[in-house]
């Protein structure tokens, strides 16, 4: 065999499994079909990390969202993930959904979240002053915290690559098959080889990868989600995660502030026929900016930033679709909770596999460039600009980016290949003016990284 | 106070022509604070011709009129900190600037602050359109970077969004960049450039303008392939192969900075609310050029900054700052005035004029000025229009009453 372990899809999931994998002494190869780690359905995540409070009691899913809530909270604070804890506050706005309350407390109990409790109206509108007129009362749930969604698929990715896993972008798998005496032979652009063990996290394709191996347990239907994210001169407007009361298709529309500091409206939920049908829609925009208007009115004062789409890899299940066959496992219907969850699936993966693990010698702390502005940025930090001035060389001006941490980026253990890449590292290019002022020096930049790389 | 230097934050044509008029008033230190490698702002990457004409009565390319403009700056005995951003104010009035740059955080205590950073243009999101997220897709300043700073290529056939000057002038920075455009769409129902550049963009390229239309789909993978265009009197779409979209104009000032310090916003245009000596709501500071509200030209920027420079050295003398001030304020259909304030009646505004826009085309409208039910202007003006200002006169600001409310402008019997 070539290899211990073959993973498919270096998105959230598969990129934490990677890591954990690569905490033993194990041969792991890590494929991802598009052009970067977490560049599929991970990069338009809602980028909340999750108590588990609402999810379904005696699920795979409540079980391991509440313990990778824990995991991952631990971990972006070694790391250096900006996570901030902010809370989140579940609004009710008639008296139908003050009556759901009380199954949603019970609920959180089953699921040993006991921190939730109700507040008031007028409690509710003292925390959020500037939420629309017409709220009822909230649940509050003070330790729904916001993440960076860019930097834990990263950090997880990065910490693998150092500990030897192979990652290889852009190489889609093409073929799979068992072998008879055990093992799976995986067909990628680039060769074929023998695998062990294997690992289906493909999210979107999760589905087909599990076909080509004899599954038909669940099928994906992407379910569209469109954000709006807003100018992050708006971000004084909110301080918690402000919820909706779920309903079966979704979680609703929330209003939530990001690390980068913006504020952020979404997502719509809308099952879609293609896997790679990632356009916002005109009657989305509209929907959302009408609930940004509902739910916080002043919003509607502000730019609107960016506009996402992500894909989530809804099934006709309700819970994960985890399953292990003789080598084989399925990670497959790892919806929206997928990162909050990362790490608990990760470790449940790694037992799932059977694998002789020794652990590997413990390698140097991994620090990764904070993106959050909670936490200090390289242009802050004078003794940093002091010794070395490229921290004091601002290229992005809306997000402060330096041409440090440009360099750093393409640097690092795994460079950006483009422009989102390098966004999804830096911030660069990620604020209001979207390249007016720096997006001709990045195209340089990118360019110049070409071409030294053919020559 | 009397040893500090003035700060000027934003070196282009509005702040370098503060600084030297600075110089020339006031003998103090003057720093201009910019945060781009080279000072001169936008005109540095529009290679057109056409700048330079009101203010230094010459006709000259934007990159030369920028030039120019810090060589004067210079041999004026400004100082010019480029690759230097304002990222903190703290303290009252003029206060501390926080300033970063290569090597070294510092702190400026000025005497006085001429802010003057400047416009950018609405990039696609914000102007909410929908359709997928392809490369290929920029704002007229990314591509005339793109072009003439970087030398790379602006892909091969382009459609233009918007129908002002300078989208006009994208056709060029697109040719000489290797693309074709394919036509200049606007929802407005007519284009808002002048005849003569209008006619010589349009007569080499040879480039059709869609009035009356809106993007509705952006579609490609990696990069744009095709456009759907929605007529928006018939609601006809239309599809159009292209594999670069510039979004032109649709200016909005770029105010981060006047809101970090707490500057008050003029609602309609955005930018810092300022009387006609240019002052802000925060004492010592004043604020000039294109962020007080969407483009004017370069010169235009630069007479203001010089205007504003006056008020500084006349702050500077005496100390004074003006506590009161009236609002002015339009209706719609009418959409923003600068100045949009005042304090001192008798104060006479930059070039002698205000600057009054439109969200429609308005033809020799009849505007009013009132301030609660008394007249104290009314005269006929020959274009009222989005995209390039109408000249309002002044000497109206003499019958305000500074203890009264705001001031009102109307159209009334527009054409």
């Amino acid at each position: 065999m070539d290899r211990d372990v073959v993973i498919v899809g270096a998105g959230v999931v598969g990129a934490a499994i990677a890591r954990e994998l690569c905490r033993y002494e194990l041969d792991v190869t890590l494929l991802e079909a598009g052009p970067d780690v977490g560049a599929g359905t991970s990069k338009a995540n809602t980028a909340l990390l999750h108590t588990g409070f609402d999810a379904k009691p005696g699920t795979l899913e409540a079980t391991l969202v509440a313990r990778g809530y824990r995991r991952l909270a631990e971990y972006a604070a070694s790391v250096g993930i900006p996570v901030e804890r902010t809370g989140a506050l579940l609004v009710a706005w008639d008296d139908e959904q003050l009556g759901e309350f009380a199954g949603i407390v019970e609920r959180s109990r089953a699921n040993g979240y006991g921190a939730i409790r109700e507040i008031t109206s007028e409690e509710l509108y003292r925390r959020e002053p500037n939420l629309g007129p017409g709220a009822r009362g909230a649940l509050e749930v003070p330790d729904e915290s916001i993440i960076c969604p860019f930097t834990t698929p990263l950090a997880f990715a990065t910490e693998a690559v150092m500990a030897g896993c192979d990652l290889r972008r852009s190489k889609p798998l093409t073929g799979v098959r068992r072998l008879g005496g055990g093992g799976f032979r995986v067909e990628a652009p680039g060769g074929a080889f023998t695998t062990r063990r294997l690992v289906n996290a493909a999210g979107l394709r999760s589905d087909e990868i599990d076909r080509m191996l004899g599954g038909e347990a669940f099928t994906v239907t992407p379910r569209r989600g469109e954000l709006i994210v807003f100018d992050k001169l708006s971000r004084p407007l909110v301080r918690q995660i402000v919820l909706a009361v779920p309903t079966k298709v979704s979680k609703g529309v929330l209003v939530a502030p990001t690390v980068f500091g913006n504020v952020m409206v979404g997502p719509t939920a809308e099952d879609v026929e293609r896997k790679d049908d990632t356009s916002s829609t005109e009657a989305g925009l509209r929907y959302l900016r009408g609930e940004a208007g509902r739910i916080m009115p002043r919003l509607l004062d502000y730019e609107v930033t960016a506009a996402y789409v992500g894909l989530r890899a809804a099934t006709e299940h309700t819970d994960f679709q985890i399953r292990f066959e003789d080598g084989y496992a399925c990670v497959g219907g790892i919806r929206s909770t997928g990162l909050s969850a990362s790490m608990a699936i990760a470790e449940h993966v790694r037992d799932g596999l059977e694998l002789d693990l020794r652990p590997r010698a413990e390698r140097p702390p991994l620090r990764m460039p904070n993106l959050g502005e909670a936490f200090p940025r390289p242009y802050q930090q004078g003794e940093l600009v002091a010794a070395d001035t490229d921290y004091g060389r601002v290229v992005c001006f809306c997000e402060r980016v330096t041409r440090g941490e440009l360099r750093d980026a393409f640097a690092s253990a795994i460079p950006p290949v483009d422009l989102d890449g390098l966004r999804r590292r830096t911030r660069a290019h990620m604020g209001r003016c979207q390249g007016f002022f720096c997006g001709a020096e990045l195209a340089r930049m990118l360019a110049d990284r070409k071409g030294a790389g053919r020559g | 106070m009397a040893d500090r230097p003035v700060a000027v934050v934003g070196g282009g044509p509005a702040g370098l022509a503060a600084a030297i008029e600075l110089r020339r008033r006031t003998g103090r230190e003057v720093v201009v604070v910019e945060r781009e490698a080279e000072a001169g702002g936008i005109p540095r990457h529009a290679r057109h011709q056409g700048f330079g004409l009101r203010d230094l009565r010459r006709p000259l390319s934007g990159p030369a009129y920028a030039r120019r403009y810090a060589e004067l700056a210079r041999a004026a005995g400004a100082e010019l900190l480029t690759e230097t951003m304002v990222t903190g104010w703290s303290g009252e009035g003029p206060g501390a600037l926080e300033l970063t740059g290569p090597g070294a955080r510092s702190t400026l205590e000025p005497a006085a602050v001429v802010l003057a950073s400047g416009c950018r243009e609405r990039p696609r999101p914000a102007r909410l359109v929908p359709g997928s997220r392809p490369d290929g897709v920029m704002t007229t300043g990314m591509l005339q970077q793109l072009v003439y700073l970087q030398g790379l290529p602006a892909g091969g056939r382009a459609l233009v969004v918007g129908a002002e000057h300078v989208s006009f002038s994208a056709i060029l920075t697109l040719a000489h960049g290797g693309a074709r455009t394919v036509a200049l769409a606007t929802e407005l129902p007519r284009h808002q450039s002048l005849a003569a550049f209008r006619l010589g963009a349009l007569a080499r390229h040879r480039v059709p303008v869609w009035t009356s239309t809106r993007v509705t789909d952006i579609r490609g993978r990696p990069r744009v392939e095709e456009v759907d265009l929605t007529d928006t009197v018939t609601g006809g779409v239309r599809t159009v192969a292209c594999d670069t979209v510039v979004f032109s104009a649709d200016w909005i000032p770029d105010h981060e900075l006047a809101v970090a310090a707490g500057l008050e916003l003029d609602p309609a245009t955005h930018g810092p609310a300022v009387d006609a000596a240019l002052r802000s709501s925060r004492h010592g500071v004043f604020a000039a050029g294109n962020l007080l509200h969407g483009a004017e030209q370069a010169d235009v920027a630069a007479l203001g900054g010089r205007h504003a420079a006056a008020g500084v050295a006349a702050y500077l003398d005496r100390g004074e700052w003006a506590v009161r001030r009236v609002p002015v304020v339009c209706d719609p259909p009418l959409g923003w005035i600068a100045p949009n304030a005042v304090s001192d009646p008798a104060e006479v505004p930059a070039r002698g004029r205000f600057a009054l826009r439109a969200s429609e085309f308005l033809s020799a409208p009849r505007i009013e000025i009132a301030q609660g039910g008394r007249r104290l202007w009314s005269g006929r003006v020959a274009r009222v229009m989005p995209g390039r200002s109408a000249r309002l006169p002044h000497g109206w600001t003499r019958e305000v009453d500074p203890a009264g409310d705001e001031v009102r402008v109307t159209a009334r019997g527009a054409g």
